[in-house]
This record gives structure tokens, C-alpha cells and sequence, in this order.
């Protein structure tokens, strides 16, 4: 029963959809108050129908309803209950509802944290999301219902694959998801801005705070799996290249190109068709994700050919979503004002420059996934693309984007003095360079790549604190810095951190597969390990035997660690869980290879300095994301602006003095 | 600087930073596309001998064989038409197994066997490297036209044929 009220609920959401995408459009063109106003309770409703479906898929796996196909795919009644949650979005249907749901919660979100914008606005950019909707929707309820009975129901369900029974599992696809989604808020109020005709600063304004949170997501989402895949996969590498890695990689890349144009079409009114079109392109390369991903075409093209309802029906939505709004671009944007000029030094053109790296650096990534797929659809051979492509394209991209980081900021919008500049920041490169170039001796070796990273990272740390400092004098203290200059400092920061865990790990990690015997010694980066042999050991689920290996520095203990193999019950699998010390400066990293001969083991120990530098400096990217996020002035201007127009209406013959008033409050109350 | 001017200047460096990607990408792609062989097609001398490439297959059954080291180890890749000894030094994946599928990645040395620095099995049970599965039906289908092929014509000669590639 629980079951068919979820597909009921479903069913309902997407009628729901309709009507939320349908009036409303209409209702904006027409200028109809009455269908404009169907906007908001139409997505609160969608929301409420969509939750309720989740929550009945949910219930369905906490009670192991193995009658219902999906949930006996994908769990199991061993499975401790935290997996079975988890596992609701482990296969390829749940993962689509909770793609659907987070979808209706950002309408959601859209609608409730909306007052302050102009109705009409609001009810195109809800439209716009409720025909995405629907796009999911009817993909669910078509080609992929979680809900399909299972006639006879099984005795018990298949299991979660063991690798995915991990915490990480838990958090990292639905924060993931919602970065996905989340571009599809700047892709919708890109789309209502084509459709009304008014792209212009104030538009910018109100879709920055939401791209912004998209990307955070996005961040932390990212960050999270190469995470699990470090401590899970058991092999100690944090990227892989991987076609599932870039598939979340490329939204990123362009989220990141969006946020920083965005930037300038708010504070200069320029770019402003560029920054259309990245809203375009961001959600475009969301949905290339979730077809790569969802459509099986990574695992192989001829199973796609010969199956292919799920993935057709995504390339068509694809091309549908793509086409219509580049379409509706190609229409709209010759008639769209030209910004404020600039000159070739500005910080217009730095942000430029930034953007053409990572739209060129996306392109990179996507010809590297897309080209063997192309290659095997048309029968021209198999072959695969493999890191070192990406990291040969790749790094040489990011070095002049990592300098213009550094740069920017301090670089006037309009025009900048070149002379001025050096002046200013000399100094600063002086002490990263020398910082950079004596660094990596302390670290035994110097390497020319993990010097020029660290240069790059000084640079941007030490102008970073440079321009706090500036900052702090020409204001009155800490309290004239807007939470926008934090968050961007703050991300810049991340960055930096991130690229020196990058460069550390590139130039001083040691592997060591070893053979041990009980007893047996091993020296890897300053630290000794002593093989003390394994035990058999039961879990919830699974048989797991148990490694002992006794570490020490300068002849002291210093911990016991527990690498394991694990055998689960349902998929006999095996699986092998590495033992971790993560440490601030450095991780060491056991896992157990294999029983070799005579009670000795083949044996993985790796020294991974400044490892967990890489996710600090993710984590640090999206707390900057968050800190701009909160700047005042997206409240204090939609709240102006509800003012400024109001008045207008009151004195409709001095329209336009109303608007300026607006702008000098804005500017007065920035200031204050 | 006139507007003209200046849109004309982001033009060239914009074409500039294109050609400059390009140049990045194709020299990348070059150097650092492997291409997959099954081992009839090792056999046939239709993979390179001096880059590295992937080869894929199944581990042969009882050909596993480890050094007294315990991470040097030995085995035969087979499509089940012909097989390719494979040496590889380190830990195996979890799911490496006599009878499953498996990619390795290497070079070819003049003697015959691959050098693997990479050895890659699937993710989960069921699932079987889509290369792999590829090849095997290929070499399949190729026995059975061979079979077909010989039995109208000459019985008796695919037999001894293919008799000794077994015991490579």
C-alpha cells in the first residue's frame, strides 16, 4: 500500500509541475496577476507531493518491503539501518527521485526566500523550474518508477554493494545533487531574465546568493567523494580522472567561471550575455552529469544502443533543454544593453582572462570523457584516456588562473595603473618566491613543480593578507570589511591550501607494497611498522579479518592500526578497509593486500604528507561561498528595491526619481 | 584605446589561448591515449610495441603464480582463443580472480610478455569490464566461423592447430 501512495504522490507531483510551469510562464507574458500568483503554491505543493513519494521509498527500505523491486536490488535485511537509508539512493531510480526532490526543495526554497523580488520575476524563474520538473518527473514515472512491485516479493534484497556501505556514502550524493540542482536556479533565472527582457545588474544581484550556494554544494559534494574514494577504494588516490569524477568536475569549472562573471555583471553591468550564457552552459553540463552517469553509457556504449529508453530520453531532454534555451538566447541577447567600457588592464579583463581558463579548461575535460565514447559509438576502436591527458592539459591552465587569483583583487575596475600594481605587490611576489623556492628543502627534495605551486599558493596567500591589511587601514577596522571581501579572501585562501596539499602529495608521497611476515619491519616516510599478524573477526554484516600493525618513530610505540579485509555475507565481495592516521601535516595509510604464504601478507603502507590540506582547502572554498552568501547587501537591496517601487507606484508620474533614490539609499546604506 | 580596437585585441588573444589549448590537447592526446587489444589481437601483432596499452581478458584458470618476493606475480590473460602471459609487481585489486575478467595496463616486452604497471578488475560481482566482454565475444564468434570454416573444408586440420596454443 505505502508504496502505491508513493507513485500516487509522484503522479500528483507531476501534475503539480505542470500547472506550476504552465500558468505561470503564461501568466507572466500576459501580465496576469492572478496566474502569476499560482507560482508559489504551486511549488510548495510539488515540494509537499515529492517529499511525501521520497518518504514512502524511505519507509519501503527501513522495513525491508522486499516486494518492491527496487529495494530488493539495493538492500538487504542485515543492512544496518543508517546503509538502509543511505541506500535509498544507491541504484539508479532512487538517486533520480532524490534528484527530483532536491529539485522541488530549491523551488521550494526559491519561493518561500523570494518576497523581496518582483512577482513576475518570481513566477518565470518557478515556471522555468517547474518544466524541469516535469522533464524528471515523467523520466521517473516512464523509464525508471522506484515504485515497480516485485511479483513474488523476495525472501531478502541483493545488498548495497559493499563499497558503498560507508558514512561518506550517506552525505556525499545528496550534497552533490544538490550542487547539481542548484545550477538549475541560475540556469532558471537566466532563462526568466531572456524571457522578460530585463537583464540588467539588479538581475545579477538576485541570482548571485543562489549560484553561489549551488557551488558550495557543489564544493563540498566533490570533495566528499574524492574523500571517500581515498580512504575507501583502498588505494590512496584522491582523483582519478574518472569519466563519474568529471562529470561533477565540469559543472564546477563552469559554476566557478559563472560566479566570478556574475561578479561583474552586478558591479559593472558588463558580460551580461556572457553570464546568460555560463547559466546555460552550467546546467547544461549538470544534465550531461546525470546523462553520463544515469544513461550507461560509461559502462558501455552498445549496452546503451541496445537499451536504450533511459538514455534517449535523456539526450532528448538534453537537447530540448540545451536547444530552446540557447535558442531563446541566440533570439534575445543582441538586443541586450552593452555594460560599462574598460580598458585591457582592469579588473574586467582579469575576471575575463579567469573565465576564459576555466570555460577552456571545461572543454579539455569534456573532450577527454567524451572522446573514447565517441570513438567506440563509431566503431573506430576502444580506447581510454587516462590522467596523465588531464594533468598535462590541466596544470598548465591552472598556473596563469592561480596568479590571476592573486592579482585581481587588487586591480581597480575600468582602468588599473601598471606601474601602480607593481609597485604594490612586488614585495609580495618577492616574499612567495623566496618562501616557494627554500620550502620544499625542508621537505628533503626540490622538485620545480612542487615550487612553482608553491609559489603560486604564497602569492595568493601572502596578497591575500596584504590586501586584508590594506583593507583594514582605508576602512575604519575590521568592521568596514563586507562579508563579501571575507568570503572572497576566504576562498581564495581555500585554494592556495588546496594547491599546496595537491603539490605535497604530488612531490613526497612514498608507496611501499610490501611482503610481511609476523614480526616483520618496515620503514616508510620516518615512521616504522611492525606486521603483528591478523584475526578473524565477525561485523553487523560481514567477516572481516583484522590486521595488527604496530607503528613507531624513534623507537617508541606510537599507535596500533587496524587495517582490514572484509568479506560481506549477502554479495560475498571482498573488500578492503584501510586503516588511517590523518594527521595535519600528514596521513599513513595501511591496507591489507593479500595472504601470500606461511601467515605473511602482502602489505600497502603509504606516507601522505599534507594530504588532508586537499579537502581542508575544498572545505575552506565553500565556507568563502557561505560567508558570500550572508553579505548584507543582498537583503538590504531587494528590500530597497521592494521600497523603490513601491513609491514609484505611489507617484507614477516620477517613475524614474524613484528609481534613483533607490540607488542613492543602496549606495548610503553600502556605506553606513 | 577605441572600442574597435580593443574588441579586435581580445579577439587575437582569445584565438590565441584557443590555439594554445588545442596545441595542449592534441599533444596531450598523442602522447597519452591507450588503446585496448584483446590477445588474439597481441597475437596478430596489431598492438604496439613500444607504448603501453591495455590488454584485457580473462585470468586464465590455475595460471596465477607468485614469486617468493609475495608481490611479483604471473598469470596469463585469455579470450579463450588465445592467451598473453602477463607479469605484474604489487598489490592486486580486490576482485582479481582466476576465470574473472581483467584489464591490465603495460607494455609489451620482445619475448612476449606483458609487462603490466596496472592491473584493473571490475567494481562489483556481476559487472564484467565492457572491453573485456567485447573481446571475448568477438574471439567466440571468430572460433565458430573458424570452426564452420574448417569443417566444410578440412576437419581434421584446425584440431592440431590450435592443440599446442594451449600450452603457452
Amino acid at each position: 500500500m505505502i508504496p502505491e501512495i508513493g507513485h500516487y504522490a509522484l503522479i500528483l507531483a507531476l501534475s503539480m509541475a505542470i500547472i506550476q510551469s504552465v500558468l505561470p510562464l503564461i501568466g507572466a507574458q500576459q501580465a496576469k496577476a492572478s496566474w502569476i500568483a499560482v507560482a508559489r503554491p504551486a511549488a510548495q505543493g510539488q515540494f509537499a507531493f515529492v517529499l511525501v513519494s521520497f518518504g514512502c521509498l524511505t519507509y519501503a527500505f527501513i522495513t525491508n518491503d522486499f516486494s518492491v523491486q527496487y529495494a530488493a536490488s539495493h538492500s538487504n535485511s542485515q543492512l544496518p539501518i543508517e546503509y538502509r537509508i543511505a541506500a535509498v539512493w544507491g541504484g539508479h531510480e532512487g538517486s533520480l527521485l532524490l534528484w527530483a526532490l532536491m529539485l522541488a526543495g530549491w523551488t521550494f526554497a526559491v519561493s518561500i526566500l523570494s518576497k523581496n523580488l518582483p512577482d513576475e520575476m518570481v513566477a518565470r524563474v518557478i515556471g522555468v523550474l517547474g518544466l524541469v520538473s516535469v522533464g524528471f518527473l515523467l523520466f521517473l514515472l516512464l523509464t525508471s518508477n522506484p515504485f515497480d512491485r516485485l511479483i513474488p516479493a523476495a525472501l531478502d534484497g541483493r545488498d548495497l554493494n559493499p563499497l558503498l556501505q560507508d558514512p561518506g556514502l550517506i552525505i556525499h550524493p545528496p550534497m552533490l545533487y544538490m550542487g547539481y540542482v542548484g545550477f538549475s536556479v541560475a540556469f532558471a533565472f537566466a532563462i526568466a531574465a531572456l524571457l522578460s527582457g530585463r537583464l540588467d545588474a539588479a538581475w545579477a544581484r538576485w541570482s548571485r546568493p543562489w549560484t553561489t550556494a549551488a557551488w558550495c554544494f557543489l564544493t563540498i559534494g566533490i570533495a566528499l567523494g574524492s574523500w571517500w574514494a581515498y580512504y575507501e577504494l583502498g588505494w590512496g588516490g584522491w582523483w582519478f580522472w574518472d569519466p563519474v569524477e568529471n562529470a561533477s568536475f565540469m559543472p564546477w569549472l563552469i559554476g566557478t567561471a559563472l560566479i566570478h562573471s556574475l561578479a561583474v555583471t552586478e558591479k559593472r553591468g558588463s558580460f551580461k550575455n556572457w553570464t546568460v550564457l555560463l547559466a546555460i552552459i552550467a546546467f547544461s553540463m549538470s544534465l550531461l552529469g546525470t546523462f553520463l552517469v544515469r544513461s550507461g553509457v560509461l559502462t558501455s556504449v552498445h549496452a546503451f544502443a541496445t537499451d536504450p529508453a533511459r538514455g534517449v530520453y535523456i539526450l532528448g531532454f538534453l537537447a530540448v533543454t540545451i536547444g530552446g534555451s540557447l535558442f531563446l538566447y541566440a533570439v534575445r541577447a543582441p538586443s541586450v544593453s552593452k555594460g560599462g567600457e574598460f580598458s585591457m588592464l582592469s579588473r574586467e579583463t582579469l575576471l575575463l582572462s579567469n573565465n576564459v581558463l576555466l570555460v577552456v579548461a571545461c572543454g579539455t575535460v569534456l573532450l577527454g570523457t567524451l572522446y573514447p565514447l565517441l570513438l567506440d559509438a563509431l566503431d573506430m576502436g576502444k580506447i581510454s584516456v587516462g590522467p596523465p591527458y588531464f594533468n598535462s592539459v590541466f596544470v598548465p591552465l591552472m598556473m596563469p588562473l592561480l596568479f590571476l587569483i592573486g592579482l585581481a583583487p587588487f586591480v581597480r575596475w575600468k582602468k588599473a595603473n601598471l606601474g601602480e600594481l607593481a609597485r604594490l605587490l612586488r614585495w609580495a611576489f618577492c616574499v612567495a618566491l623566496v618562501v616557494a623556492l627554500l620550502l620544499p628543502f625542508t621537505m628533503g627534495e626540490w622538485h620545480w613543480m612542487v615550487s612553482l605551486s608553491l609559489l603560486m599558493a604564497m602569492w595568493i596567500i601572502v596578497t591575500a593578507m596584504l590586501g586584508f591589511i590594506r583593507r583594514v587601514k582605508r576602512g575604519n577596522g575590521l568592521k568596514g570589511i563586507s562579508m563579501s571581501y571575507y568570503g572572497m579572501q576566504i576562498g581564495h585562501l581555500g585554494m592556495a591550501v588546496f594547491v599546496i596539499g595537491v603539490a605535497m602529495i604530488g612531490g613526497y608521497q612514498t608507496e611501499k607494497d610490501v611482503r610481511m611476515e609476523i614480526g616483520d619491519v618496515t620503514t616508510v616516510g620516518g615512521y616504522t611498522f611492525r606486521f603483528d599478524g591478523v584475526v578473524e573477526q565477525a561485523g553487523p554484516n560481514y567477516q572481516a579479518t583484522r590486521g595488527y600493525i604496530q607503528v613507531m618513530k624513534d623507537g617508541k610505540n606510537v599507535m596500533l592500526m587496524h587495517p582490514e579485509k572484509r568479506i560481506y555475507n549477502v554479495q560475498t565481495m571482498p573488500m578492503t578497509e584501510a586503516a588511517i592516521d590523518s594527521g595535519f601535516t600528514r596521513d599513513l595509510y595501511v591496507s591489507l593486500g593479500e595472504p601470500v604464504s606461511g601467515g605473511a601478507w602482502s602489505v600497502r603502507i603509504y606516507h601522505k604528507p599534507f594530504v588532508n590540506w586537499i579537502w581542508g582547502g575544498c572545505a575552506l572554498m565553500a565556507l568563502g561561498g557561505l560567508f558570500a552568501i550572508c553579505d548584507r547587501r543582498y537583503r538590504i537591496a531587494s528590500r530597497q528595491r521592494k521600497e523603490a517601487e513601491k513609491r514609484k507606484m505611489a507617484t507614477a508620474n516620477q517613475g524614474s526619481s524613484g528609481d534613483v533614490t533607490g540607488t542613492a539609499a543602496v549606495a548610503r546604506e553600502a556605506k553606513a | 584605446m577605441k572600442s574597435r580596437h580593443k574588441r579586435m585585441v581580445f579577439i587575437v588573444v582569445g584565438l590565441a589561448a584557443l590555439a594554445g589549448a588545442v596545441g595542449l590537447i592534441m599533444n596531450a592526446l598523442q602522447s597519452n591515449i591507450n588503446h585496448f587489444f584483446s590477445p588474439t589481437e597481441v597475437h596478430a601483432n596489431a598492438a604496439p610495441t613500444d607504448r603501453s596499452f591495455r590488454l584485457g581478458g580473462l585470468v586464465e584458470v590455475d595460471s596465477v603464480q607468485r614469486e617468493d618476493d609475495g608481490l611479483t606475480v604471473h598469470f596469463r590473460v585469455t579470450d579463450n582463443a588465445e592467451t598473453v602471459p602477463v607479469t605484474y609487481t604489487g598489490i592486486l585489486p580486490d576482485l582479481f580472480r582466476e576465470g574473472e575478467g581483467v584489464v591490465a595496463q603495460g607494455k609489451i616486452t620482445s619475448d612476449g610478455v606483458f609487462m603490466a604497471d596496472e592491473v584493473l578488475a571490475k567494481h562489483d560481482e556481476t559487472y564484467m569490464p565492457p572491453e573485456v566482454a567485447e573481446a571475448l565475444e568477438k574471439a567466440e564468434l571468430a572460433k565458430a566461423e573458424a570452426a564452420n570454416g574448417a569443417t566444410a573444408v578440412e576437419p581434421a586440420a584446425v584440431q592440431p592447430a590450435a592443440q599446442p596454443q594451449e600450452g603457452i
